[in-house]
């Protein structure tokens, strides 16, 4: 790179405070937005499409709660209870929460975060949008034809016999795979290559490295997924048998595999929600993130222990049991670079100007919930206390105290931090508070007797119970009540705020100091009417504000690209 | 690292790249995540054949014996050939030399297409006499009570890896059509370069099958 060492100017770059011109006006009607290569605008497109399946994905939630106000039957059977608990896990998990945070709010801001004008591939990254509705429509399709009933998991043998629209359903998910991977390809691309002058490694936001983390186990992780629904969908149409017994093949390999994916997936869907945590901490700490380099490489050896543990999850499978103490042994070891993560960000609160703004109410929300849900992660891992508890309720409680309490609160965290930099606009304090206040309460009053059921011995996936539950599977069912209010009236205050026109946002509501705060609110076409310069690292709360608006003196970030007859091909070697 | 000082007046270069070097680095990069990715997507039938193979040695052994060896390396070198072309065909866009690059190119592509026939001639021989995956399977002459397990691992690799080999006869197809049109030179010669990374890869993991499949002893 030897003209990187040229000389230039650099100087500070006002920011334009409500502009004209943005990225949502620079083009309109559908086909603007359906063929759009702006990484803002898919971002968008992502945000309405996990919004959307987040609500059929909690509908089915709703009524699974509903059917277990009786031990006996309320309003479905027992077939329609388990379709509706497979579809409510599949879209969850493969529509909503492993596209959430990376594909949305990644999408949208990782670019803007470099000081870059797109991520490193534009095109692929529209063309992984298309894949992910290609593969959501055949998801619709097996909900259409009867569902699946086999649970989110498919395993074997009874996913190769199930009369239900298995096929659909796991080829829907191999295809969102892809958009998946594409994805990850493409963020790894632009943290490498994109990067703004003067921003090193050590300055990238904390969001970044996470993203980074995540992406590193999208592309190792989801190819296996891949290889191993496509030997399910051979094995249904073709009776390949490489997990059929009969034909020489073995189920548990099935496991195997598909845990190899969805153990480390577990961490794609977590490790993007400490990003959003870090820089919420840090803004309305107003204090420098305290261990930057701890927090962002722990999000690595969270990346890469993520990998060594998918056996915790077949304790009772009949694996060795020498496999069984070694994957119960590595699983301990996640909890070190989490704790590492949760101890920097209460240390980073320690001494600062804390402001108890909606992000960091949601925030606070998140390490209360997802350190309960880490601790039981820990339990479970214990191989004695594992048997006991092994598809239980104490695992659904767990798992959604990990996943809602914290990947979806830190979604809503996210959603309220960047809401006035997405769209412009700036919602109502005073409701997002008393809604995130609902959706704790309703959290909890949802999840906490499902740890005590499950201690009990309550089954997970059962269609009845004996009486003994009732008590705790109703509170459970109204909390799933006061959880859904919530979101209704999240729903209600985020549209109000886009139409009202009173409320505008300014560019840096929270006094930020990433570079996705040093752009308009709502962003150019282009995220920046100039080439930023980094000079500090993106928490230096001290430094003045001045020095984080720094751009190339003379660049314009030429927002209309003009076509150039071709040069002379230069000499290469 | 971002490089300031835009070149422009090149047509090649995308709306958000600086120059042309961070464009190429970029795609290359993206091409070597991508083969990561493949690695791994095969990775999967690899541990399914290592399973397999440790706890049936025998069958493995017999099975491999139906298949043809002669065959199997003809094929070997025909890939290997290819895979130098194709080297050959970016090192002619280097050179900015336009009509070797269409050369080598159709040279790879007919090398691809050798392959495919061969491998029909294959698999057609064992339809033939009953060897098919899975259920389908009625070949009798591997006395084992698994004996169909080798094969549906065997249509699986070698199925997965010829629709790769098909996909890369695609990509060079476009790519002999956009050399035609002039459209690479020394100066910009991504898609050729990632296209060779992508065949390379193909060629790579069938030298990986031959010997799995054909010569256990």
């Amino acid at each position: 790179m030897s003209a990187a060492t040229k000389d230039f100017k650099i100087r500070e770059f006002p920011v334009e405070e409500n502009p004209k011109e943005h990225y949502l006006n620079a083009a309109s009607g559908l086909k603007s937005w359906l063929f759009t290569v702006d990484h803002k605008r898919i971002g968008l497109m992502y945000l309405a499409s996990i919004i959307f399946f987040f609500f059929v994905g909690g509908l089915l939630a709703l009524a699974l709660r509903l059917e277990l106000w009786e031990p006996a039957r309320t309003f479905m059977d027992a077939d329609t209870y388990n379709r509706v608990f497979t579809l409510h896990g599949a879209v969850m998990v493969f529509l909503f929460i492993i596209p959430s945070i990376p594909a949305a709010l990644g999408n949208f801001f990782l670019p803007m975060m470099l000081g870059a004008k797109d991520v490193a591939f534009p095109k692929l990254n529209l063309l992984s949008f298309w894949i992910y509705s290609f593969g959501a429509l055949f998801t619709l399709y097996s909900i259409a034809h009867g569902g699946v009933d086999t649970g989110w998991t498919f395993y074997t043998p009874y996913s190769t016999s199930t009369g239900t629209a298995v096929i659909s359903m796991t080829l829907g998910v191999f295809i969102m795979g892809f958009s998946s991977i594409l994805t990850g390809i493409n963020f790894i691309v632009t943290v490498h290559k994109m990067r703004a002058p003067g921003q090193t490694w050590g300055k990238l936001p904390l969001f970044i490295w996470s993203l980074y983390a995540t992406a590193i186990i999208q592309v190792l992780a989801t190819p296996v997924l891949a290889i191993t629904l496509l030997l399910l969908i051979m094995e249904r149409t073709l009776g390949v048998g490489i997990f059929d017994p009969a034909l020489g093949g073995d189920p548990v390999l099935y496991q195997h595999f598909f845990w190899f994916y969805s153990h480390p997936a577990v961490y794609i869907m977590i490790v993007p929600a400490f990003g959003i945590i870090s820089e919420i901490i840090s803004t309305f700490s107003k204090k420098t993130i305290f261990g930057y380099w701890l927090i962002a490489l722990s999000s690595l050896a969270i990346a890469f222990t993520g990998f060594l543990v998918w056996g915790h999850h077949m304790f009772v499978s009949g694996q060795s049991e020498l496999s069984t103490i070694i994957f119960s042994f590595l699983t301990f070891f996640v909890g070190i670079p989490t704790g590492i993560k949760i101890l920097n960000w209460v240390a980073t609160m320690y001494k600062g100007s804390i402001d108890m703004k909606t992000p960091m109410l949601y925030a606070m929300m998140f390490l209360f919930l997802f350190s309960i849900g880490g601790f039981t992660g820990i339990m479970l891992g214990a191989l004695s206390v594992n048997v006991h508890l092994h598809d239980t309720y104490y695992v659904v409680a767990h798992f959604h105290y990990v996943m809602m309490g914290g990947t979806v609160f830190a979604f809503l965290a996210g959603i309220h931090y960047w809401w006035p930099k997405m769209t412009g606009k700036m919602y109502n304090e005073l409701w997002a508070k008393i809604a995130s206040v609902v959706l704790f309460i309703g959290f909890n009053v949802t999840f906490l007797p499902q740890f005590v059921m499950g201690s009990q011995g309550m089954p997970r996936r059962y269609y009845s119970y004996i009486e003994q539950f009732q008590t705790l599977h109703q509170t459970s069912t109204v909390g799933s009540w006061v959880l859904g209010l919530g979101f209704i009236i999240v729903g209600i205050y985020l549209t109000i705020s886009l139409f009202s026109k009173a409320n505008k946002a300014s560019s840096n509501p929270w006094g930020a100091r990433a570079l996705e705060w040093m752009s308009s609110s709502p962003p150019p076409h282009h995220n920046f009417n100039h080439t930023p310069v980094v000079l500090h690292n993106p928490y230096d709360f001290h430094k003045p504000i001045s020095e984080f608006r720094l751009g190339i003196d003379g660049s314009d970030n030429h927002h209309e690209h003009t076509e150039v007859a071709q040069t002379q091909p230069a000499e290469k070697s | 690292m971002a490089n300031i000082n835009a070149t422009p007046g090149e047509s090649h270069l995308a709306h958000h790249f600086v120059d042309s070097e961070q464009q190429f680095d970029s795609s290359k990069l993206g091409m070597w995540i991508f083969l990561v990715t493949e690695v791994l997507f095969f990775g999967g039938l690899f541990v399914a054949y290592i399973v397999y193979r440790s706890w049936n040695p025998e069958l493995f052994y017999m099975s491999a014996k139906e298949l043809s060896t002669i065959m199997g390396a003809i094929n070997t070198v025909v890939l290997i050939g290819s895979s130098l072309t194709i080297a050959l065909a970016v090192r002619a866009a280097q050179l900015n030399q336009q009509a070797n690059i269409s050369r080598y190119l159709i040279a790879t592509i007919l090398l691809a297409c050798v392959f495919l026939v061969i491998k029909y001639f294959e698999y057609t021989s064992k339809f033939a006499v009953g060897i098919l995956p899975g259920e389908l399977y009625t070949y009798t002459g591997i006395d084992h009570p698994g004996a169909p397990i080798f094969f549906s691992i065997y249509y699986m690799m070698t199925g997965l890896h010829g629709i790769h080999v098909i996909i890369g006869i695609g990509l060079m197809v476009y790519l002999l059509v956009k050399t035609r049109q002039g459209s690479y030179n020394a100066a910009y010669f991504t898609p050729v370069e990632i296209t060779a990374l992508y065949w390379h890869l193909v060629d790579l993991i069938w030298i990986f099958l031959f010997p799995l499949l054909y010569l256990i002893e």
